[in-house]
């Protein structure tokens, strides 16, 4: 009954705790930079205006916790951005590649990884709430792994 | 006590009626594909109990999904089921009137106040009983029959499931109640715990947990959650957790840490379709407007397998394990109950 469990957690298996160490330890803008590119491609276009203008002029932290990664990203001047690394950000989302993947699919429910914490929202919940809804509205921004018959 | 009106529709049980949650355009459409009979949707306001940021339909969203539902033989249905604002009772009006215009199949009210006004300026429009009338007798649902002409009452989640047969019995109106989804504390339509809190009660602005009250931090010791600065709740690091409401918090009282309410778990009554369907309950409704689509769609396609074997074989159905499976994997808490359905006390 949940197909993608298992070709998620695949094609993204952990990094090794020692390289994990080492993305920790790299600076925040490229993958932000990167992270950036990918929503104003993947979901800028299919965000709806008013949804965009109470999302926009906030900083929201993205951790990859099994990778070891972390971005700060921002809608400003209607565009995705990367966000200033320093001072504090609105809010902060953590989860694992393959969590983060089935939620792009459309194939979990973020209320159910946050009751099992394999996602951890902090901050704003006002906000978090706004976003979740919204995501889940506009339906999956991503189609990989194809799903197998 | 009186005697009931003849109950015209228990006479040939017909199987349930499916009724799933909307919270999005998205979330209609999968449950419509996956087999709901009908969809409850809101309008983006406080006229409904989810009345969170991001949830719920505009104009042009609901109808788009009142278009895709009515073009498969399927119905949508709008809960305006707070209780109009004293001061400002016309916002409940006007979305009376919307969906209205929308052609939505049925509005589903609690307040007498908006019943009477659907009454009386949209007589065609079919009304349902929310659940958060709280109405838990034949004799209060005739009342509603008879005043303003409700055609469906939804049962709230505090009756036992012989409770239920004999209002089932008696009722002349449809009766629909709770399949699945996260229970609460069974007050429906009473509840004025987070008023304690926040000011906000579910009731009048359309939240139990209003999502600018709520603070989750994470900590050494684990996380607090935290509703206008009251600690609610902390969990373990490794712990699981529920949504955030007063109800559902742990508290020290007299000495011991627990649930002093309710425990986060969520309703599931799969294996009482059988004597569900017998009573003649009309329609069993799914929980959960605030829960993604993925949610709506795969809770939609069992309870659609359920209904669709028990109608088939009545005598023989049975809870499939990849059901019970699923629907677990769905439930706050990852745990479920049968409720009040089969409390052993009175």
């Amino acid at each position: 009954m949940t197909p993608s469990a298992t070709p998620s957690h695949r094609v993204l298996p952990p990094l090794p705790p020692v390289l994990r160490e080492l993305v920790a330890r790299l600076p925040v803008h490229p993958p932000s930079h990167l992270l950036a590119l990918a929503l104003e491609r993947v979901l800028r276009p299919r965000l709806p205006a008013d949804a965009a203008a109470r999302l926009a002029g906030h900083a929201v932290d993205i951790e990859v916790r099994d990778f070891g990664l972390r971005c700060r990203v921002t809608l400003r001047d209607g565009h995705f951005r990367s966000a200033p690394a320093s001072g504090p950000a609105t809010l902060r989302i953590a989860a694992d590649a393959a969590s983060y993947l089935r939620l792009l699919r459309g194939d979990d429910d973020a209320d159910r990884l946050f009751f099992e914490r394999a996602l951890v929202m902090e901050g704003d919940t006002e906000y978090g709430l706004l976003l979740k809804n919204t995501l889940d509205a506009i339906g999956p921004l991503l189609h990989w792994p194809l799903r197998r018959a | 006590m009186t005697s009931s009106p003849a109950a015209s529709h228990v006479a040939s049980p017909r199987p349930p009626r499916l009724v799933c949650p909307a919270g999005s355009l998205r979330a209609l459409t999968l449950a419509i594909d996956a087999g709901a009979d009908a969809v409850y949707i809101g309008l983006k306001d406080a006229t409904n109990a989810r009345n969170f940021a991001g949830l719920n339909f505009d104009i042009a969203q609901a109808r788009e999904g009142i278009a895709h539902a009515h073009a498969l033989g399927r119905e949508v249905l709008m809960a305006l089921n707070t209780f109009a604002d004293a001061h400002a009772p016309q916002r409940w009006w006007r979305a009376v009137d919307a969906a209205a215009g929308l052609g939505v199949d049925a509005l589903i009210c609690a307040d007498t106040a908006v019943l009477a006004y659907a009454r009386d300026h949209h007589p065609q429009l079919r009304l349902h009983l929310s659940v958060q009338a709280s109405a838990t007798t034949w004799e209060a649902i005739e009342f509603y029959r008879e005043r303003y002409g409700i055609r469906r009452a939804v049962l709230p989640r505090v009756l036992t499931l012989a409770q239920v047969e004999q209002l089932c019995r008696h009722s002349s109106v449809e009766i629909e109640v709770f399949g699945f989804g996260s229970l609460c504390v069974m007050v429906e339509g009473r509840c004025a715990l987070s008023s304690y809190v926040t000011g906000q009660s579910p009731n009048t602005a359309g939240v139990c947990s209003p999502p600018s009250a709520v603070r989750w931090t994470d900590g050494a010791d684990g996380v607090d959650a935290r509703l206008n600065g009251v600690l609610i709740d902390r969990y373990a690091p490794d712990e699981a957790r529920g949504y955030p409401t007063l109800c559902k918090g742990r508290f020290d009282v007299e000495g011991t840490r627990d649930y002093a309410l309710e425990e986060p778990t969520s309703l599931n009554t799969l294996s009482l379709l059988p004597r569900l369907t017998a009573m003649g309950v009309a329609a069993i409704k799914i929980e959960g407007r605030q829960r993604s689509p993925a949610y709506v769609e795969q809770v939609t396609r069992v309870w659609r397998a359920a209904i669709d074997a028990c109608a088939a074989q009545p005598a023989r159905f049975s809870v499939q394990p990849q059901w019970t499976t699923t629907l677990g994997r769905w439930s706050e808490g990852q745990q479920h109950t049968l409720g009040a359905y089969d409390r052993p006390w009175r």
